[in-house]
């Protein structure tokens, strides 16, 4: 097992130095000098210029540019951001919270509608409830979920009125944002209607973004427990005399689980891609819609270290899965 | 398939495909649609009722003909600078058409050789091209191709190539598993001492074996391609106004969803029903050239 466990983060530290690489040579990539950009439409005297090319260490070589650039990497700078001054640092892990309670609620959404899903699917295979359940299932993965958002205000927000059309909770609460987590911070805030207006505010991007998921895991759930409900051991059960439902939920779902969770956390990259448009098209303050703005704003410090941590969240969420994986099913590990 | 009982000998491979495709509705259904894009994306100039870019300022935001004030001269309406959404409709397939086959021939050749490459290589040389695939599989794929487009420059053409490079990682992986189990089989012992050379046994003995998932993974990319293609277009970071590409129009509607619901819905249905399509008809490959769940 600590073999298993070792060998996996032996991988990790290559792929990081390239992700690293990959985010240090994306500033030098872009055509033109840096610290013009910097400097937008005021220009600036060559004095200045030459001083600033010092102070990024610009004038230096590519390899020393890059140790510095890994070493800043690794004690947690990333520079400042053109636009704020800011460590872009500090900006993410201010912003993180808001892209971590979407996702969890989006999380929370796709897997209790999704494995249900899958599962009645898989118990009825081929009958009304499996072929309307799995053509649903197609039709949400096939969904481009910037439009879906698009329809969904238009029907709840436009025509129903019954949720707002953008940001975290309504301008008229007022309390401090503590923790960053909307919902929590409401709850604590002990202002009447403050956790409502949280709630509502949610209701719409969790559904947008928990779309491509919950069609994932439904399909991803109905083919795992369609292989385990083949298994001798379902019939042993069965024939033992066990009811179905009991069959279904403790042996077949127990060990169609396995490849879920994998689903599941494999989903924490897509929900980050989804998390750009979803986050920029309800004016969510998280980093989705912080990169898209820089992106924007040329702001490329910012874009340059969102990227990097974004990928590194995403290479941890793996090699824990892997891990996860590892221990729950001992036939990976032999290999 | 009377005639197929007749013939005692194994059908063709293609009348086999075909029998398993016909199996699954879905697919077939999903084949039609795609046929009736794939018309309509060729002959786009001569279906398009008005020039797609052409603006009749008097007739600006108007409904399709089935609602109070719409006409059908303009069937589905008209967008805020009063173009024929339908035109704009019909010539955006060619815009999706377009991206799905440059994208996905890009990625699954550049994946294709590198993955044949890393299954036939010494260790060294596969564990460095895994770990190059594995660092841009860590990066979101939307947000790399944002990132590359903004290095790139905002445009349909740098779009496609930020989405093939996202995507060529998947067809890396795949070729180089379906070659490693491949390889250890006898027919390829037997060409190698036939006397055949490396090449010969990547490419010719080797790969067309390996294509079937690759077929599989083609057809689901075509709709990735086209999705991503039309979210880039979204955040004006894919094709650029006035090019009527489906997510560049949806961009473009955006302030108006509250006031003209036909110049939101109708793109958008158009890249649903096209990835839809795509989308069935990849499950029936799948079902057709899996081996495995054929009989399932």
């Amino acid at each position: 097992m600590l073999k298993y466990f070792a060998s996996r983060l032996l991988t990790f530290i290559p792929t990081f130095i390239g992700v690293t690489l990959i985010s240090f040579a994306f500033i030098r990539l872009l055509p033109g000098d840096p610290i013009i950009v910097m400097a937008g439409e005021r220009g600036m005297s060559p004095e200045r210029h030459a001083e600033l090319t010092a102070q990024y260490g610009f004038d230096q070589p590519m390899y020393v540019q890059f140790w510095n650039y890994l070493s800043g990497v690794v004690q947690g700078d990333l520079g400042n951001s053109f636009v704020t001054k800011k460590p872009v640092w500090d900006e993410f892990f201010a912003l993180f919270p808001a892209t971590l309670e979407l996702s969890i609620c989006a999380m929370i959404f796709a897997v209790a509608l999704g494995l249900p899903a899958g599962v009645i699917a898989a118990v009825n295979r081929g009958k009304f409830f499996d072929r309307t359940l799995m053509s649903t299932a197609l039709i949400g993965y096939s969904m481009p979920i910037f439009w879906w958002a698009l329809l969904l205000i238009i029907v709840f927000s436009g025509i129903l009125k019954w949720t707002p059309v953008s940001g975290r909770i309504d301008l008229i609460y007022y309390f401090p944002n503590a923790s960053g987590f909307m919902i929590y911070d409401a709850l604590m805030s002990g202002q009447s209607g403050a956790l409502w207006s949280a709630i509502r505010h949610l209701i719409l991007p969790t559904i947008v973004l928990g779309t491509i998921p919950l069609a994932v895991i439904a399909r991803q759930t109905r083919s795992a427990m369609l292989e385990v409900l083949g298994e001798d051991y379902i019939r042993t059960a069965r024939a033992k005399g066990m009811s179905p439902s009991r069959v279904n939920a403790v042996h077949a779902l127990r060990n169609a689980l396995i490849p879920v969770i994998t689903v599941i956390g494999l989903s924490v990259g897509t929900l980050l891609a989804g998390a750009i448009l979803t986050e920029t098209i309800f004016s969510w303050p998280g980093i989705g819609k912080w990169m898209v703005d820089s992106i924007f704003r040329r702001d490329y410090p910012v874009v340059q270290g969102g990227l990097l941590l974004i990928a590194v969240m995403v290479m941890i969420v793996n090699l824990t899965v892997d891990v996860l994986y590892g221990i729950i099913n001992p036939k990976i590990r032999k290999r | 398939m009377t005639e197929m009982s007749n013939t005692p000998s194994r059908p063709s491979a293609l009348r086999e495909f075909w029998y398993y495709f016909r199996e699954n509705r879905g697919a077939v259904m999903g084949l039609w649609v795609f046929g009736a894009f794939l018309i309509v994306a060729a002959f786009a100039p001569f279906i398009a009722p008005h020039d797609p870019t052409m603006q009749y300022r008097e007739h600006i935001l108007q409904p399709p003909f089935w609602q109070e004030g719409g006409s059908w001269t303009f069937p589905l309406g008209t967008d805020p600078l009063g173009r024929d959404m339908l035109s704009r409709l019909i010539v955006g397939a060619r815009f999706s058409f377009f991206v799905g086959i440059v994208v996905v021939s890009i990625a699954s050749v550049g994946g294709i050789v590198i993955g044949v490459l890393a299954g036939f290589a010494p260790r060294w040389l596969d564990t460095i091209i895994m770990r190059l695939m594995d660092i841009i599989l860590a990066f979101p794929s939307l947000l790399l191709a944002l990132v590359l487009v903004a290095v790139l420059g905002p445009s349909l053409t740098n779009a496609m190539i930020a989405i093939a490079i996202v995507l060529q990682p998947h067809y890396v992986r795949l070729t180089r598993a379906s070659v490693m189990s491949e390889r250890q089989k006898d027919y390829v012992t037997s060409a190698r001492v036939a006397g055949a050379g490396l090449m010969r046994l990547m490419f010719i003995t080797v790969l067309p074996n390996c294509l079937a998932p690759i077929i599989v993974q083609a057809a689901l990319s075509f709709s990735t391609a086209i999705l991503d293609a039309a979210a880039l277009g979204f955040l004006g970071m894919g094709a650029q106004p006035p090019t009527p590409e489906w997510g560049t129009m949806l961009a473009e509607a955006r302030e108006f969803i509250l006031r003209a619901w036909w110049v939101v819905t109708f793109p958008g249905v158009a890249i649903l029903i096209t990835v839809l399509a795509i989308n069935l008809m990849g499950d029936g490959l799948r079902d057709a050239l899996d081996p495995k769940l054929k009989r399932s």
